[in-house]
């Protein structure tokens, strides 16, 4: 078949002056390297953030303390007020007792100080905890039900989380412009270095085209020539990736600082990161070499 | 039946420059033209017209069915694959053999493994080089070289063939070699060839049609010319 004949002889040509134009090849893979290192590193570190701040937002409750002498009925009558909030997803409801049992469960000193306390003395109080679907209109929400009787207290998170998935998002925001603006700058290196062994097989292309080869066929071998070179660029990226990410995720058992910020588990993780950078490699070749290539088709 | 009509064509480079001035031309198919005048006579022009090279400013150029002048730059190679194109400076690549430069233009559009090897033996045959089929170019003689870049210009088998100065840089003797294989191929292959050169010696000797061109005008269009020295 013809086509695939021509496919192979470009996939040949372009392998022959990937060796042919050694050190030229070497700049341009370099250069690759260097840029999906640090994608890779920005990838990780922003889908990270992306990670903890949603499992933040899934856990952030609002918590509600009904008054001391709250009757059942009272707080049934709360309860379907809640449940009829627009805003709320889910929510549980807790008798003293179920709370005095929880608290006691999670430390011995809470077990001892609350023996001492039965049903009707307990400092404890009947609580709901509400979750929301938006997580910007949580204070809205929280004031809502704190409006309502027999409510003696609302908590929630009060600005200091939601600051925190503020900032984290606009990290995120950062470092996709940083992304962007890399691959940006690996597309012009990769131009020019194409466009070097290009001009250095200027006359072979001025005879291809004068023997009446169509214009694909002549683009064809830079392509894949680019192609190749972003698949070589990203193979140190990649092993980087796969095992640097594993080993930190091992050095701070899957969490930073503090248990709340959890990290990405390494499997299936660092294989899609590594999918996604061999995609940017090949892409980024690719797109290089067609428009250094395209400058010298033109009669 | 004319393989080339050229219609009212005038061609002004960018600089300014007229090249050739209202030209009106009709080549049969089969025949065997030299292109002479002096310099920027419009020979080159005219030639590098012929292959889409250059497009006219003006009028229609029509080679063997097809408007040059129209082609756009992505279709220019189907006109390409229909003719040869020799040069004064062979054009070789000196990285690939004879065989491999010969046949390197059956690769880019897609021939068979097969059918390339037994084009490119048979062209090379025709020019007298099949002893020389594993020699690089720099290995062979300007008229060696010269020879290899014919074989690769008809190996297409293409119904037209331009020759640009192709014996310039060749001594009396070496360029009579090529035009024997020239002629050979004119008769053999029934190709027809169009040659601009400024060689005296060889227009009077192969008694060919002529087309002489002065200043970007033509002269004159003589079956079985000669070297006109007052014209041009």
């Amino acid at each position: 078949m013809k086509p695939f004949r021509m496919l192979g002889r470009s996939i040949r040509d372009a392998f022959k002056s990937v060796i042919r134009n050694f050190s030229l090849s070497l700049a341009s893979i370099s250069c690759i390297t260097i840029t999906l290192i640090i994608v890779s590193i920005a990838l990780i570190a922003s889908l990270n953030v992306q990670n903890f701040t949603k499992l933040i937002e899934r856990d952030m409750t609002i918590v509600v303390f009904l008054d001391s002498d709250t009757t059942e009925e009272q707080a049934k009558e709360i309860e379907e007020k809640i449940s009829d909030l627009s805003n709320v997803s889910e929510y549980s409801f807790q008798t003293k007792k179920e709370v005095k049992i929880r608290m006691q469960e999670e430390s011995d000193i809470f077990r001892t100080v609350l023996e001492n306390f039965d049903d009707e003395n307990s400092p404890l109080k009947d609580t709901f905890q509400v979750k929301v679907k938006e997580i910007e209109k949580i204070k809205n929400t929280a004031q809502k039900i704190e409006k309502m009787k027999h409510v003696a207290v609302v908590r929630y998170g009060e600005g200091m989380v939601d600051k925190m998935v503020k900032a984290f998002s606009s990290i995120e925001k950062v470092a996709y412009g940083i992304v962007g603006a890399l691959i940006l700058v690996t597309i012009f290196l990769i131009i020019n270095t194409i466009k070097l062994t290009i001009s250095a097989r200027k006359k072979e292309i001025g005879i291809m085209r004068l023997v009446g080869a169509s214009n694909f066929t002549i683009k064809t071998p830079f392509i894949v020539e680019g192609m190749i070179l972003g698949m070589l660029g990203s193979i140190v990226p990649i092993g980087i990736t796969t095992y640097g990410y594993v080993a930190f995720y091992k050095h701070f058992n899957g969490y930073l600082y503090s248990e709340l910020i959890q990290l990405i588990k390494p499997d299936p993780f660092v294989y899609q990161i590594s999918l996604i950078v061999l995609g940017i490699g090949i892409l980024v070749g690719m797109i290089g070499s067609s428009s250094a290539v395209r400058r010298y088709l033109k009669v | 039946m004319d393989l080339i009509r050229i219609k009212n064509v005038e061609k002004k480079y960018k600089n300014g420059v007229t090249a050739i001035y209202d030209l009106n031309l009709a080549i049969e198919k089969g025949s065997f033209v030299f292109v002479i005048g002096g310099s920027g006579s419009g020979k080159s022009t005219l030639i590098k017209m012929l292959y889409r090279e250059e497009k006219p400013t003006k009028g229609q150029v029509i080679v063997g069915g097809l408007d040059v002048a129209k082609l756009k730059n992505k279709k220019v190679y189907k006109l390409r694959r229909k003719l040869g194109i020799v040069f004064q400076d062979y054009r070789l690549l000196p990285k690939l053999t004879v065989y491999e430069n010969v046949a390197f233009a059956l690769e880019v559009i897609g021939e068979k493994k097969d059918s390339i090897r037994i084009k490119v033996l048979k062209a090379l045959e025709e020019v007298g080089l099949k002893n020389k089929v594993h020699s690089y170019p720099d290995q062979l003689s300007g008229g060696e070289q010269q020879r290899v870049a014919i074989a690769r210009a008809i190996v297409n088998d293409p119904k037209l063939l331009l020759c640009d100065e192709p014996t310039g840089n060749l001594d009396p003797d070496r360029s009579m070699e090529i035009m024997k294989v020239l002629e050979d191929i004119n008769k053999s292959r029934g190709t027809t060839i169009i040659m601009a050169t400024h060689d005296k010696e060889i227009v009077n000797k192969m008694k060919k049609q002529v087309i002489t061109l002065k200043d970007g005008h033509l002269v004159n269009f003589k079956q079985k010319g000669k070297y006109d020295n007052e014209a041009i």
